[in-house]
């Protein structure tokens, strides 16, 4: 049976170099569209994975603070956090959905090395060390050789501290803290004019040389000074465990991480212990739109009078919306570029067919194909090389991804600190892969519209002529 | 006024005394195709070239009909407009009663296929198909059944002595052949007319006679009218009518078969 697709396949392999260069374009088009798009999607759910781990889903702040709190903490507290956490667990809604519930206390405050005579201001998060362990543990897009190991400062006494790498270095701590490109400090020689008397010479050696750190057994130690809700000093003394970096330099050399109680103890003193956040980390984040509403409609039910609001980790890290938004432009613009070439292409072959099979066109409009009859057979022509077209690229790219997967290719993305898999992700992305070959083939189709159009409104009698 | 296409005889050279009579009876039936007063004018560049004057032709049914004449004398336009492939400036024709210089274009498509079969000079076979397929392909057009359409497809080819070739592409058929197929092609839909252009032209002399035989004895068995542009002698002695046309005007008409008479 001779239908309209039959004849378009058999006249896809008539010229068989030709179609095969088409779908070769068409198939590199696609792979380059979901490949990119599968490299986007895992560094999506890295980025996610990322924030959920080291702040949650959602937090409950002071309504205040993610706008004015971080200079002055005291001011935008939560009050009574532990009646909030208690509840927010035993809450038959919100409970099952969550992972962890924990507090935490951000402050500005100024570190010391008072030994060596610097100083610098910092910013100081006080966490629950354990809250934090099993945070790092949700791993809900499966990514592989996700870093799960515990912080630092697990197990460890509460006056300690683990501080950012570059802050070592301003601390003049990166020598005991074994950071690299930890260069001791020099005087360069002055060589002009006349010499020093010697005395003076030898002063000026002395107080050129690097000051001893001061350190308790193995570990260097630190200074705090924080400001009471009152503007009371408080000074901690700190271990300092560890240097590590943070990612960001701006972040790595202000960063100090303390067990919370210790940083309470040096924002409220005696004073009732506050903290600025509670981070919600649910099971998955799909569960988010149901976990915010709740945690509003307990914000404004059960702790109605309190100034409370919640925010989702995109809210609390614009960073992750941008770097979305950047990626969505890098996609749009790649997948517009092959859609072109693509268009260009089969645009191209289609109006080659419709010059060679002229004569034919002619022979078939003669024994009574309608216009729309030669339509649809350059149509189903452009159809099917789509179609062919997504079913290969589709798994070409499936077996791309794969391969590059197995190669375990790393990378350190911005604002990670540590290598992270370059991963394409494809599998379980239906959605991205239906659209992607839909988005093929209508193009396929629309492709061979202007050919087909001009197809069928050839003169009959002109088009025999070139038989 | 009264419809040209309904006075008989058009008044046109050759013409024979009796169509008034004829014209009185089946119409339908006797005057399968009517043109009156038709022009066809090519505009080469700025230049227009004059392919058919005035043209006035009563071409009878079940006829092996030539329309013959110079190179460039206009035959294969007439053809052409016979054929509803192309569409005349002035005048109007009338084939199996309907004025088909009214239609539009998917109406004249479905005209086409219903009414008219096509033989061409360089047989134009589509080259994707197999023998088999080329004659079956204008059934599928039509929405014929798959078993009626295998059906009719087969005894075509075998009332054309290719039964054994069925399943070759016209690519492995010699032209003679390939010209088997466009002739069992043309008749596939049963339609009252074939419309052959030089279909001898491409082929050598034994081939053409035998062509020319396979069609008249196609015409005969499936009472069709069959219309030819040729400058083929051979054709020319075969055929039933001649209509001679020169610079786009016909200059006689030969009817060697007696007109049918009334019933009684």
């Amino acid at each position: 049976m001779i239908g309209a697709v039959s004849l378009a396949w058999r006249n896809l392999l008539r010229n068989r170099r030709r179609s095969l260069m088409t779908l070769l374009a068409m198939l590199l088009g696609l792979m380059a569209v979901l490949l990119f798009g599968g490299y986007i999607r895992d560094i999506t759910y890295s980025l996610q994975t990322n924030f959920v781990v080291s702040s949650g889903h959602l937090q409950i702040q002071h309504r205040d603070y993610f706008r004015l709190g971080t200079g002055n903490p005291a001011a935008y507290a939560i009050e009574d956090y532990e009646r909030i956490i208690q509840s927010l667990q035993r809450d038959p809604t919100l409970g099952p959905m969550l992972v962890v519930t924990t507090p935490s206390l951000q402050f500005g405050a100024i570190a010391g090395n008072f030994a060596s005579s610097v100083s610098r201001t910092v910013y100081v998060t006080g966490i629950v060390v354990d809250d934090q362990n099993r945070m790092r543990r949700w791993n809900d897009y499966g990514q592989r050789d996700l870093s799960s190991r515990n912080l630092s400062l697990s197990g460890t006494p509460v006056n300690t501290a683990i501080i950012g790498t570059g802050l070592a270095r301003v601390l003049k701590l990166c020598g005991p803290l074994a950071v690299k490109d930890c260069e001791p400090e020099t005087v360069s020689a002055d060589t002009s004019g006349s010499a020093l008397p010697s005395d003076i010479a030898a002063l000026a050696g002395s107080v050129a040389k690097p000051a001893p750190v001061a350190t308790d057994g193995q570990r260097p130690r630190m200074e705090i000074l924080a400001a009471s809700p009152r503007g009371a000093p408080n000074v901690a003394d700190l271990r300092v465990l560890a240097a590590e970096f943070q990612g960001v330099k701006e972040l790595d050399d202000v960063y100090v991480a303390l067990h919370l109680a210790q940083a309470q103890k040096l924002v409220f003193g005696s004073a009732r212990p506050r903290v600025t956040a509670i981070a919600l980390q649910l099971q998955h984040t799909a569960q988010l739109p149901a976990a915010r509403e709740r945690v509003r409609e307990l914000l404004d039910t059960t702790f109605k009078g309190e100034p409370l609001t919640v925010l989702d980790y995109e809210e609390l890290n614009p960073f992750y919306g941008q770097t979305l938004a950047m990626f969505r432009a890098i996609f749009g613009f790649i997948a517009i570029l092959m859609g072109a070439i693509v268009l260009f292409t089969v645009s191209n072959t289609m109006s080659m067919a419709v010059v060679e099979r002229t004569a034919e066109i002619g022979t078939l409009r003669a024994i009574g194909l309608r216009r729309g009859g030669i339509r649809q057979i350059f149509v189903f022509e452009g159809l099917l090389l789509g179609c062919l077209g997504a079913v290969l690229g589709i798994t070409l790219s499936l077996a791309a991804a794969a391969l590059i997967n197995a190669l375990d290719l790393t990378w350190v993305p911005p604002g990670r600190i540590e290598q992270v898999p370059l991963a394409v992700r494809l599998i379980g992305e239906g959605t991205m892969l239906t659209v992607s070959a839909v988005g093929l083939i209508v193009v396929a189709a629309l492709s061979a519209l202007v050919p087909a159009a001009r197809a069928s409104r050839m003169n009959i009698v002109d088009a025999l002529r070139h038989a | 006024m009264p419809d040209p296409s309904d006075q008989f005889p058009p008044t046109s050279p050759g013409l024979p005394p009796e169509p008034a009579k004829i014209g009185v009876r089946k119409k339908s039936l006797l005057h399968p195709i009517v043109l009156s007063r038709v022009s066809k004018t090519y505009r080469l560049d700025t230049v227009d070239v004059p392919a058919l004057v005035a043209i006035d032709l009563v071409i009878l049914q079940d006829r092996f009909t030539v329309i013959s004449g110079p190179s460039g004398s206009g035959k294969t336009t007439l053809l052409n407009l016979i054929g509803c492939i192309d569409r005349p400036d002035e005048g109007r024709i009338m084939i199996s009663g309907r004025g088909v210089h009214t239609l539009d274009d998917d109406a004249l498509s479905d005209f086409r296929g219903r009414e008219l079969g096509f033989i061409f000079q360089n047989f134009n076979l589509l080259p994707v198909l197999t023998a088999f397929e080329n004659v079956e392909y204008p059934l599928t057009l039509e929405g014929v059944a798959p078993a009626k359409r295998r059906d009719r497809a087969l005894q075509l080819l075998a009332a054309v002595g290719l039964e054994a070739h069925a399943h070759k592409r016209p690519g492995q058929l010699s032209g003679g052949q390939r010209q088997r197929v466009a002739i069992a092609r043309a008749l596939a839909r049963r339609p009252r007319i074939v419309l052959a252009d030089e279909p001898t032209a491409n082929l050598d002399s034994k081939t053409g006679s035998e062509i020319i035989d396979l069609m008249r004895d196609m015409q005969r068995r499936h009472h069709v009218s069959f219309i030819f542009s040729s400058h083929d002698p051979k054709v020319i002695e075969a055929a039933d009518d001649v209509v001679y046309i020169h610079d786009g005007r016909i200059s006689s008409i030969e009817r060697r078969l007696a007109l049918p008479k009334e019933p009684a």
